[in-house]
């Protein structure tokens, strides 16, 4: 949980501090006494880290033979290396700007309901938990098994809502037979139906056990209509015919049977529960087709961490972490924004989108910078997440500049030499949000 | 400095009587509005909880129903619920000498950044000596340094002392880089004490130590507050710093648990109970402290 970019003095002298703000005599040696510990342990574990580091960057892997910027020069030709640093630039540029949308939108919705407390807590608390726990909570979330993962549990819910899922995926005819694959996945028989001759749809490919409960035992159709029967030409225990509806076969329930004619679908009907379907007279004379939406196999959602979604993934488990901090800054914010201007825009006929676009927003643009530029500082160093996140196989693909250090200095890259200079780059891309806070400080002690 | 139920409470009443004005037609747009807006928060909320529902119920099934279907079914089969995974968990020696270590780390960085931070930024605020401004400039300036810069040179040097692996040296190392905000932070805040209190505790003739510790500590507790709980729970969920200058006997427990992800798949039943246990203090810290806490947010973020 890195804290800090202050783009601002915290609670900051609220009054021009007094030209001298120093007590009476203080000695010298006292003050040095009092700063001792902090300037040490600074000095030595921040500040002089930082001229290691470069110095080490300008060297090579093991750091005998001085390499200039060849290391720096690394970082764009090494593949992996390029990798993190593009995915670094995506993390900076979507993830913070994600988080404080979404920071804002909660921001001013929840001042509507009553119940804005609990949800600012519900969404502010998993700022408080380690990035590991994060991590396993998403590894959870984003498990590519349906029955496992609550992402794609989701997303194939939804779909199969939308499009029904295929009822015996992997089923096919009984080679030999009347019924030939044809295009797309689907099955059309040779012969043409005439009214009074069931049509006989025999299916193989799918084991009995798979079946619904309640399926029912096949019947051959009867009666002078266009009619037929599909079922699973299977008989339990041996013996049966091919092709031929054998006492105890199951039927296939809501198969899909299209009459086509010339190419073009004359009539549809669906197997009835005891696998029989018929057909309008109209259809007399078609071939039957089973479409390849009877065959599908079921949907089984996302590869959320495959080496193509595995960066958005772990960007949003990031959001879901750090959402809350950019709503309780803005919520904040927002609170000492005047409401009559508000008001005033609302009386003059402004509706609540009006309103939100042309007065709250402007008046927040401070906050939503300062929440901005820390979460950016925040994601160039994030770390934790793409490591526990991401799978193995996946891991090159999500890399990222913090990552890419650590493999290279510490996790079996040894090179220290590109590992530092990527160090470096981490410091050199805050050096603008230091120099402002720097800036803003003196102004503030020179008023 | 606001809480969040602060904000909540002071907004919430500031919009009320501008209801009352509207016209019925806006009103009733409002009310209609307003369901969406519920319906929409609602829905955001249940999002949000989901993935931490998801890990608390996976920590309670068996490995085997893990393995097999997904937490939400334990609302239709409440009965496959059981504490095994915590009971194994608990009596695994590497697990709990971990979450000893994690203690053993947090607490001392904690008081450490606290104490040191405190002395500085009392001086930095009251103390009058050649190059304080520039010092402090410098001190600010270091607020952003990420932590990746001091990796090497720190695991070198700690080697050198012979601490590397130590627990002390993971704690210097927390120290070193929590030290910048604590003294931005404190010397902030003491900064605002009230010159007068401070110039009459000196002519009753206090000491600069009796002073800081009978004045300044006291009245800058809310800031001191802030600071702690920050770096409380910034020490508590780190996981890199550990992972490099720790070793097997000194690692916390975010270590020990990440050794585990690799397998991740067949081993949930042992990391969602850890994991879960590892977010235990960090949520109490959280919702007992909460005004702290989001003051500290403030401080570090926004002015």
């Amino acid at each position: 949980m890195a804290t800090v970019a202050t783009a601002g003095g915290a609670p900051a002298p609220a009054k021009p501090p007094a030209k001298r703000r120093s007590l009476m005599g203080t000695r010298p040696w006292v003050a040095a006494l009092f700063l001792l510990p902090a300037l040490v342990l600074l000095g030595a574990l921040v500040v002089y880290p930082i001229g290691y580091t470069t110095w080490r960057s300008l060297y090579d892997a093991g750091g005998a033979r001085f390499v200039g910027l060849e290391n720096y020069g690394s970082v764009f030709s090494d593949d992996s290396t390029f990798t993190a640093l593009k995915n670094t630039a995506i993390w900076v540029a979507v993830a913070p700007a994600l988080a404080t949308g979404l920071g804002l939108i909660f921001a001013v919705l929840t001042e509507r309901v009553s119940w804005g407390t609990a949800f600012k807590l519900i969404v502010f608390m998993p700022m408080v938990i380690s990035m590991l726990a994060a991590g396993i909570i998403f590894r959870l979330v984003y498990d590519a098994d349906p029955s496992r993962g609550v992402a794609n549990a989701v997303i194939v819910g939804v779909h199969d809502t939308f499009a029904a899922s295929s009822a015996y995926p992997g089923a096919k005819p009984r080679p030999g037979g009347d019924i030939t694959a044809t295009s797309g996945g689907s099955y059309t028989t040779k012969s043409t139906a005439q009214p009074g001759t069931p049509v006989a749809l025999p299916l193989i490919g799918i084991p009995a056990a798979k079946l619904p409960a309640g399926t029912q035992d096949a019947k051959t159709a009867s009666g002078s209509g266009l009619t037929g029967t599909v079922w699973l030409d299977f008989a339990p225990g041996g013996g049966g015919k091919p092709g031929v509806v054998d006492q105890g076969e199951e039927a296939l329930k809501g198969v899909e049977v299209q009459a086509v004619k010339g190419g073009k679908v004359v009539a549809t009907a669906k197997s009835a529960a005891d696998g029989t379907f018929s057909l309008p007279a109209s259809a007399a004379g078609a071939q039957l087709r089973l479409p390849s939406s009877n065959f599908a196999q079921p949907y089984s959602g996302v590869d959320w961490l495959g080496p193509s979604l595995v960066t958005p993934a772990i960007i949003g488990s990031y959001i879901w972490m750090w959402a809350g901090f950019a709503m309780v800054l803005i919520a904040a914010g927002l609170a000492g924004v005047p409401r009559e201007l508000m008001e005033a825009a609302r009386v003059d006929g402004a509706n609540e989108w009006q309103v939100f676009r042309k007065v709250t927003v402007p008046l927040l643009a401070p906050v939503l910078i300062v929440v901005l530029v820390t979460l950016m500082i925040n994601v160039m160093k994030v770390f934790d997440l793409v490591y526990i996140i991401a799978p193995q196989p996946s891991q090159p693909a999500a890399n990222v500049l913090a990552l890419q250090l650590y493999v290279s200095s510490f996790g079996g890259g040894n090179n220290q030499g590109l590992g530092s200079a990527i160090g470096v780059i981490l410091l050199l891309l805050v050096i603008p949000v230091m120099a402002f806070n720097i800036r803003r400080l003196r102004r503030e002690r020179r008023r | 400095m606001t809480s969040i139920a602060d904000t909540a409470g002071t907004t919430g009443a500031a919009a009320t009587p501008a209801a009352e004005r509207e016209p019925l037609a806006t009103r009733l747009a409002g009310r209609l509005g307003g369901g969406a807006v519920r319906g929409f928060l609602l829905l955001v909320a249940l999002f949000w909880l989901m993935p931490t529902v998801g890990l608390l119920i996976s920590s309670f099934r068996a490995p085997t129903d893990i393995g097999t279907s997904g937490w939400w079914k334990v609302f239709s089969t409440p009965a496959q619920l059981t504490v095994n995974n915590y009971q194994n968990l608990l009596s695994d020696h590497a697990i709990t000498s971990s979450l000893v270590n994690t203690v053993l780390i947090t607490v001392p960085a904690t008081l450490l950044v606290v104490v040191i931070g405190s002395l500085a930024g009392y001086a930095f605020a009251w103390m009058d000596f050649r190059g304080r401004d520039w010092l402090f400039l410098l001190v600010v300036g270091l607020l952003v340094v990420p932590i990746q810069i001091a990796l090497l040179p720190v695991e070198h040097l700690f080697r050198d002392i012979g601490i590397f692996g130590e627990i002390i040296g993971v704690i210097l190392f927390h120290v070193g880089f929590g030290l910048p905000f604590a003294i931005f932070l404190l010397r902030n805040f003491f900064a605002e004490i009230p010159r007068e209190l401070l110039e009459a505790a000196r002519l009753d003739g206090a000491s600069e130590l009796r002073l800081f510790t009978q004045v300044i500590m006291p009245l800058g507790g809310p800031a001191i507050a802030s600071l702690g709980i920050f770096q409380f729970l910034w020490v508590w969920n780190d996981m890199l710093v550990a992972l490099i200058f720790s070793n097997s006997d000194s690692q916390p427990i975010t270590v020990a648990l990440q050794q585990q992800v690799r397998q991740f798949g067949n081993n949930v039943d042992v990391l969602a109970p850890g994991a879960f246990i590892s977010m235990v203090i960090p949520l109490i810290v959280f919702f007992a402290f909460q005004r702290q806490f989001v003051s500290g947010v403030m401080a570090g973020a926004v002015k």
